[in-house]
C-alpha cells in the first residue's frame, strides 16, 4: 500500500496529513512528543510557539522565597520537543477554520488537517484598572504568576519589613488554583522563621465563598488559614486598584488597604482565539469535556487551559488527559468515533509551610477527600493532610516534569481517578 | 429538595432556596422571587435574566458575571446596582437556576 493511499481516509489529497499544535507550553509538549511516537510515517507534527524558553511553571511559587535559581526552571523550547516536530517560532494571527489552516502574524500559513489549540491561558494585569499604575506595579503590586513577576517579588520581600499584606484571586478561573494559598501559607511561614510574623496582618482575599471551591478542601483549607492567623475576604468581586491611596476596591464598596499587594490577575485565552472567533468570553476554547473536540468543529481539539473543561487548570490536568487524548485522536482520524472519555483527573500538592505540603486529588465528580494517594493505607502521599512526604513529593516533580512528562514518557500513574484510599468517611468526621 | 408554594405557583427549590426544576419558571414567578429578596423588577432586570435562562439552556450551567457583561453589555457595575451585594447569586436566584458554581 502506498503512502498515498493511507493518507487517504478523511484528507482525501495526496501527500502526508498534518496535525498542527499551536503552544508548546506543558500540553502542547507533552502531546507533540507523545504523537511523535504514535503517529506513523505519513503524518507531519509541526508545533507553533513564539517563546525561546519552556517554562517550569510550578517553580514561580518556591522563587519569591529563594527556592530556585531562574536557570533551573527554564530549557529552550526546541529542546523539550521530540526531533520529529518541526517546530515554527512565529505568533499566530488566528486560525481559518473554514479555510483549515492557521494565519502567522508575518502572513506565513500553516494549512492543516487536524488542529489542537494548546495556547493556555495568561494573567491580565490590565483588566485590573489601576493595578498597572507606575506608583504600585512591581513595586507594592506583584503577581507571581511569570517569572519576571516572580522575580519582583523576590526584591520586594527581601525588602519588606512587615505591614498590611493582601494575597488575591481576582477571578475564577485562574491556573492553579491552589498557588495564592500556598503562597499565602509560605508568607506565613517566613516571617514566623524571621521572627516577625506579628509585624505582618495577612488577608486572603478571594471572589470565592470560602478559601477554596469544593466543599471539604474548602473548610480543610480554611481551617489552615484560620489556625495560622490570617484573615479571610471572600465574595470579593475587584473592581480596581486605587494606586494613590493604595487600596484594593471591590464592587460593593470594601476596601482593603495595602503594603504589600500579591494580586493573581484575571486568566484569560490567547487573544488570537477571539481574533479566530473560536473562544468564549474568557477566549477559552468550548469543548467536549470527554474528547476535547471544540464544539462545533471536526478538525479542530483544545487541550490543557486553552480548553474549557470544568476541572482545575493545572499541569496534571493536562497529563492525565493525554493518554486518553491520543487514543480518542487515533480513532477521530481513522473515522471511528471517539471511545475514551476524559474524567477531569487532576491532583495538586499544596504548599503549606514549615516543609509539610497537602495533596488534593479530584475529577469533574468527585471533590478532593482524605485519604492516602495512590495506594490505599500505603500512600506514600496523604490526601488533604500536611506531611513532609508530600512536600518531598512537591519538589521531587520537578525532575519528573523536565524527564518523564514533558518527554511523553508513561508514569506510572493511572489516567482516571480512583477511589482506591480515599476515605469519604472520614471528611463527613 | 421540597416542594413550596410562591405566589400560587408549586415549585421544587433545594434548601437556601434555588428553583431545581428549571421549566417551573416563568417571568411572573421571578417577580415573586425577587420580592422574596427585597427586588423590584424593571425592563433591564428582565433583560439579564432573559439571557440567563437562553445561555442556561444552551449550555447547561449559570453564567459568571463576566459572561452575563459580555453577553448582554451590561456593565459589572450596574449589575451590582440591579442585584446588589452578591448579584451572581441573586441573578440565579431569580432567574430560577441553580447557584453559580464555584469554578475549579
Amino acid at each position: 500500500m502506498s503512502r498515498a493511499s493511507d493518507a487517504a481516509p478523511s484528507s482525501g489529497r495526496p501527500g502526508p496529513r498534518r496535525l498542527v499544535v499551536l503552544g508548546a507550553g506543558t500540553a502542547g509538549t507533552m502531546l507533540a512528543n507523545r504523537m511523535a511516537r504514535r503517529l506513523d510515517d505519513d503524518w507531519e507534527i509541526t508545533v507553533v510557539e513564539p517563546a525561546a524558553a519552556h517554562h517550569y511553571q510550578p517553580g514561580y511559587l518556591l522563587l519569591p522565597f529563594g527556592g530556585y535559581r531562574p536557570g533551573q526552571l527554564q530549557r529552550p523550547v526546541a529542546d523539550c520537543l521530540d526531533a520529529r516536530a518541526r517546530l515554527v517560532c512565529r505568533e499566530v494571527d488566528h486560525v481559518a477554520a473554514a479555510d483549515h489552516q492557521v494565519v502567522l502574524t508575518d502572513g506565513g500559513q500553516l494549512p492543516y488537517d487536524y488542529l489542537v489549540v494548546a495556547t493556555g491561558v495568561t494573567p491580565r494585569p490590565d483588566q485590573v484598572p489601576g493595578l498597572l499604575d507606575d506608583r504600585v506595579w512591581r513595586s507594592s503590586a506583584h503577581e507571581f504568576y511569570t517569572l519576571d513577576g516572580a522575580l519582583a517579588l523576590r526584591t520586594a520581600l527581601e525588602q519588606f519589613q512587615g505591614g498590611r499584606v493582601l494575597v488575591h484571586v481576582a477571578e475564577m478561573p485562574i491556573k492553579c488554583p491552589v498557588a495564592p494559598l500556598e503562597l499565602t501559607f509560605l508568607l506565613d511561614d517566613r516571617f514566623r522563621r524571621l521572627g516577625h510574623r506579628g509585624d505582618l496582618h495577612l488577608t486572603y482575599v478571594t471572589p470565592l465563598s470560602g478559601a477554596f471551591t469544593k466543599p471539604v478542601a474548602s473548610e480543610r483549607l480554611g481551617g489552615m488559614l484560620a489556625a495560622r492567623g490570617i484573615d479571610l475576604e471572600t465574595d470579593f468581586v475587584v473592581d480596581r486598584v486605587d494606586p494613590e491611596a493604595r487600596t484594593l476596591l471591590s464592587y460593593d464598596g470594601r476596601e482593603l488597604p495595602f503594603d504589600l499587594l500579591v494580586t493573581v490577575p484575571p486568566n484569560l485565552g490567547a487573544d488570537f482565539v477571539a481574533r479566530s472567533r473560536l473562544g468564549d468570553e474568557l477566549n477559552l476554547v468550548p469543548v467536549d469535556p470527554g474528547t476535547f473536540l471544540a464544539k462545533g468543529h471536526d478538525d479542530v481539539f483544545a487541550i490543557g487551559d486553552a480548553c474549557d473543561i470544568p476541572t482545575s487548570k493545572a499541569g496534571s490536568v493536562a497529563h492525565f488527559t493525554i493518554d486518553v487524548f491520543v487514543e480518542n485522536f487515533l480513532e477521530h482520524v481513522a473515522g471511528r468515533p471517539m471511545t475514551h472519555a476524559f474524567d477531569g483527573h487532576a491532583n495538586c500538592f499544596v504548599e503549606s509551610g514549615a516543609g509539610k505540603a497537602l495533596l488534593l486529588d479530584f475529577n469533574y465528580d468527585t471533590q478532593p477527600l482524605p485519604g492516602t494517594y495512590p495506594l490505599p493505607r500505603l500512600g506514600p502521599f496523604h490526601l488533604l493532610e500536611e506531611t513532609r512526604v508530600n512536600h518531598w513529593g512537591k519538589l521531587a516533580f520537578r525532575w519528573a516534569y523536565w524527564n518523564v512528562l514533558l518527554p511523553g514518557r508513561p508514569l506510572p500513574l493511572p489516567s482516571h481517578m480512583s477511589m482506591a484510599g480515599k476515605q469519604p468517611e472520614k471528611a463527613e468526621a | 429538595m421540597t416542594i413550596t408554594t410562591i405566589a400560587g405557583h408549586d415549585v421544587h427549590v433545594d434548601v437556601e432556596g434555588f428553583l431545581t426544576s428549571y421549566d417551573e419558571w416563568d417571568e411572573e414567578l421571578a417577580y415573586a422571587l425577587a420580592a422574596q429578596i427585597g427586588l423590584g423588577l424593571t425592563p433591564r432586570h428582565l433583560s439579564v435574566l432573559q439571557f440567563l435562562r437562553a445561555d442556561f439552556s444552551e449550555h447547561g450551567e449559570t453564567a459568571t458575571l463576566r459572561r452575563v457583561t459580555a453577553g448582554t453589555g451590561v456593565p459589572t457595575r450596574e449589575l451590582f446596582a440591579l442585584f446588589p451585594v452578591k448579584p451572581a447569586k441573586k441573578m440565579a436566584y431569580v432567574a430560577g437556576l441553580p447557584k453559580p458554581r464555584g469554578c475549579v
